[in-house]
């Protein structure tokens, strides 16, 4: 399909410009701060003196891009159907608190342990999307304003709860709170042995390489068939396209707006799991946040497509990652943020830009081939 | 303006050349023009042969890649509408561009404010308007809101309206499309009187018969270029209609009737309230409701619609637009909600949702084929998806289709057989829907909704904006459809249209079937006395 392949090249394109000049708007930034671009460009690429170091970083790479793919596929299903699901913060917060606690409440066997924990993150994180989508179809709420809302709500009552019902035993001395630990059934078995195949040594922080990464890979491909491939993802993709077109063809509006919105709650309940069960086994105060709003950029820059959103997550904890380094190299971390900021900025508008340029390419291909057969 | 008296020897407008290159429709190529002060010209053609286009170009709307346009003897170069108005030309949309809770003083000085100590005008406005329209015999009255205009006299507003900003040519698109025969000829009067004032006049319209009773001369373009400039007392609309299609004309007439005495579809009292949906209150039954929403006062987009279709019928809705047609189709599709029953071969389907009701059997070409036919954006082969996603997508065997996956390989193939049993111009089934010409489009449209074997088929303006090819081969489908049993519902603006297919004809007229006429005996002047209301009182063919 080469009018496919040229419109992917072209999407591949205005990336690359869109990063490129990102990566110049920031050098800016960083001269007016004092620092030399050069030493920051190195920093984002010095992943550590020893052995140990590199596969630390790249560890806290993979486990920094694995939840942000998986927000970025939660956002990118509402956002399929123009469904701006604002709301995967909030949803993927709840969802993680229920589901370290019901996990610690019992002791199973590791896959069903697993499994059930799993379920119950999918579940709460769908329930809790379920809440905006009844409102839209029913009541004609904006689901923007909707979710935007339920995410307070959902971070109040999470910060409620891990200090109230679902509160753990806080050993002596401990600052912090969480819930009870989960049995060692529940934790994911990690990817350590993976750096051993390229000589390079465990690494060590926070419980190396998530194995959730593996989940990760597999919900990927699930999604990319759901979407792409089967009668569900049509409807999406067709009610996205041209609602109108897509009512008249006997897709129900209310119940795709219900169903896709459950589904990406579902997906976005999966967010909090790989820290959860990869390193801390709790949910606690220092619950990594903010997942759920970078999920939003991470999908707009991978154009809704689950392949597009695993390089921006990788990207983008590409970039995240170098915020010690920077720190080392005298540079202020913050740069990173403005670079996040100016690729996503830059992305919509490259992607904009490309999109109108590759349908008046196709456009202009059709009458072309249509003369030299007609 | 008192050039123009020097400038009268000089054409009012001289096009050269023109040509402008698009991509996938007739655009323009070499276009030569030359009209005269103070005549009406009239511009002829099929639709998609490419007039929209040049009328933009002369409006400033798109610029030409060649050639040169001389306005009373100046060459200009119109960047932006606002140039082509300086250069005194004036455009009357075919749709009208008013805003309806503005009265039609404040429409016509609407981007033209006359101001005074930094307030609106109204004295000198009115006075000016009057003026205008006193002295080219255009009656409004300028105190009436536009949402209480008919079609005619928004038309006439429209006039006033480019009048007002100076304009001594004027371009009218398609002007007599949405009026009914009595107020085209109200119409062709304003023209002469314009005419008369000095004032040039250049016409668009594929109407023959119309152009024949007002130009002074006529020019005909054939895919996207002039073919002919001749004298309207020299040519008959015989000679005219070759020269803009080129060959052979093609009819919409059905031969033989096809009717039978089966039933495939019957409507029976629909009715819908004009400001949203609501429940028949329990204990009341829908007729005693509909009595009540009638005593109450509450407009009624359709009222009481009832009729039936019998299979290998063709059963033509005649109207003028925004008189229920859409409220009808949608309703008969499930979109929304109405009152009344729906019966198709013999089952109910009344509170059937969309779906049922397509996978149950009923085809629908819709109105308007961008927003509710097709995905743009996505490739030919997923557009013969679309309606049909939950049914096997092989025709003869369209029943429901068990799985969770999207049948990939028979999608293409059908789209395959569609392209080339209805001669869809494309390089492909993964080409995007819209790269395609309107005409291909309408194909594909016609093509998909047939192979779901459909036992009734809706089709809504099914030629509207398609070349002179395309609607031929579609009314071909259409009637060899009918041949084989398909009861089809028509609705359309084109009178001859309708009349040549149509089995029978209703017309709706604010919601109500009015009338219904035999085809093979009504002129499109009756039609139109119907259709405006005219003529009242029920008749049975």
């Amino acid at each position: 399909m080469p009018s496919g392949l040229n419109r992917a090249l072209l999407t591949l394109a205005g990336a690359v410009v869109a990063i490129v000049v990102a990566i110049a708007v920031c050098s800016v930034a960083i001269v007016a701060a004092g620092g030399d671009p050069l030493h920051a460009l190195a920093a984002f690429f010095d992943f550590g003196a020893t052995d140990r170091a590199q596969a630390n970083g790249i560890a806290t790479l993979f486990n920094r891009a694995v939840p942000l793919f998986i927000a970025g596929l939660a956002v990118a299903i509402g956002f399929r159907m123009n469904l701006f699901n604002i709301g995967v913060e909030g949803q993927y917060r709840i969802a993680a608190i229920c589901a370290a606690y019901v996990g610690s409440t019992f002791v199973a066997p590791a896959p069903i342990q697993i499994a059930v924990i799993i379920i119950v993150a999918m579940v709460v994180g769908g329930l809790y999307a379920l809440i905006p989508a009844v409102m839209k179809v029913t009541r004609g709420v904006n689901e923007v304003i909707s979710t935007i809302m339920l995410n307070y709500i959902a971070i109040n009552v999470s910060a409620y709860l891990v200090r109230g019902p679902f509160t753990g035993e806080r050993a002596e001395g401990q600052l912090t709170v969480s819930t009870q630990p989960l049995p060692p059934s529940g934790m994911f078995p990690d990817l350590n042995f993976v750096f051993g195949w390229f000589g390079l040594p465990a690494p060590t922080r926070e419980g190396g390489l998530w194995g959730f990464l593996v989940m990760a890979i597999v919900l990927g491909v699930v999604i990319w068939a759901v979407l792409e491939r089967t009668k569900f993802g049509f409807a999406i993709k067709a009610s996205g396209l041209n609602d109108s077109a897509a009512q008249a063809a006997g897709i129900d509006a209310k119940r795709m707006v219900i169903a896709a919105m459950v589904f990406s709650g579902a997906i976005a309940g999966l967010i909090g799991l790989p820290e959860i069960l990869g390193s801390t086994g709790s949910f606690g105060t220092t619950f990594t946040s903010g997942l759920g709003f970078l999920g939003i950029a991470v999908a707009l820059l991978g154009r809704n497509k689950p392949a597009g959103i695993a390089v921006a997550a990788l990207l983008f904890a590409f970039l995240d990652r170098a915020q010690g380094a920077l720190q080392f190299a005298n540079i202020p971390p913050s740069v990173i943020e403005i670079i996040q900021g100016a690729i996503v900025l830059l992305v919509v508008v490259a992607n904009e830009v490309t999109n109108r340029f590759a349908l008046r390419l196709e456009e202009r291909r059709a009458a072309r081939q249509l003369k030299v057969t007609a | 303006m008192s050039a123009d008296t020097l400038a009268t020897a000089q054409p009012a407008v001289e096009l050269e050349g023109i040509t402008k290159r698009f991509p996938g429709v007739v655009a323009n190529h070499d276009i030569r023009i030359t009209v005269q002060p103070g005549t009406v010209h009239a511009i002829v053609g099929e639709n998609g042969a490419g007039k929209s286009t040049l009328m933009k170009i002369l409006y400033g709307m798109q610029r030409p890649d060649e050639g040169t346009i001389k306005v009373n003897g100046t060459p200009v170069s119109f960047r932006t509408p606002s140039d082509a108005i300086e250069a005194g030309i004036g455009m009357v949309h075919q749709h009208f561009m008013l805003a309806d809770n503005f009265t039609v003083l404040e429409n016509i000085v609407l981007g033209a404010e006359p101001k005074r100590f930094g307030k609106l005008d109204r004295a000198g406005a009115r006075e000016r308007i009057t003026g205008l329209a006193e002295t080219h015999g255009l009656r409004v009255d300028p105190d009436k809101l536009v949402e209480n205009l008919g079609v005619g006299e928004r038309q006439r507003v429209e006039i006033l309206k480019v009048l007002y900003r100076g304009a001594r040519i004027l371009i009218l698109d398609e002007p007599t499309a949405v009026l009914v025969p009595q107020e085209v000829e109200e119409l062709f009067q304003n023209l002469r009187e314009l005419k008369d004032e000095g004032l040039t006049v250049i016409f668009i319209s594929h109407k023959l018969d119309e152009v024949l009773g007002i130009a002074d001369a006529i020019t005909v373009i054939r895919r996207g270029t002039t073919v002919a400039s001749v004298d309207p007392r020299e040519v008959t609309a015989r000679q005219l209609a070759e020269l803009m299609v080129g060959s052979e004309l093609p009819t919409p007439e059905t031969r033989e009737s096809t009717v039978t005495d089966t039933v495939a579809l019957t409507v029976a009292g629909l009715t819908m309230e004009a400001d949203g949906h609501r429940r028949v209150p329990k204990g009341t039954s829908v007729s005693q409701y509909v009595d009540k929403l009638r005593a109450d006062g509450v407009r009624l987009l359709l009222d009481d619609v009832s009729f039936e279709i019998r299979k290998g019928e063709i059963l033509g809705i005649a109207g003028v637009e925004g008189n229920g047609q859409s409220e009808l189709i949608e309703a008969i599709m499930g979109i929304r909600p109405t009152h009344g029953a729906v019966t198709l071969n013999g089952r109910d389907i009344s509170a059937w949702s969309t779906l049922q009701r397509r996978e149950s059997g009923i085809g629908y070409i819709p109105e308007d084929r961008h927003r509710q036919g097709l995905l743009l954006e996505a490739p030919l082969w997923e557009n013969r998806v679309l309606g049909h996603q939950t049914r096997k997508l092989v025709p003869g065997k369209a029943d429901k289709s068990r799985g969770l996956w999207v049948d990939r390989k028979a999608a293409k193939a059908d789209t395959e057989r569609i392209i080339r049993d209805y001669d869809v111009r494309t390089p492909g089934v993964d080409t995007l829907a819209l790269a395609l010409s309107g005409g291909n489009q309408q194909k594909l449209i016609v093509g998909r909704e047939m192979s779901g074997e459909p036992s009734f088929l809706i089709a809504a303006h099914p030629t509207r904006g398609v070349d002179v090819g395309a609607q031929a081969a579609i009314w071909d489908h259409l009637r060899n459809a009918r041949a084989a049993g398909l009861a089809v519902l028509l609705i359309s603006a084109d009178l001859d249209e309708l009349i040549g297919l149509s089995d029978t004809i209703h017309v709706i007229y604010r919601g109500r079937l009015v009338a219904a006429l035999d085809p093979s005996d009504v002129t499109p002047e009756r039609l139109g006395g119907y259709m405006t209301g005219a003529i009242a009182g029920p008749e049975e063919a």
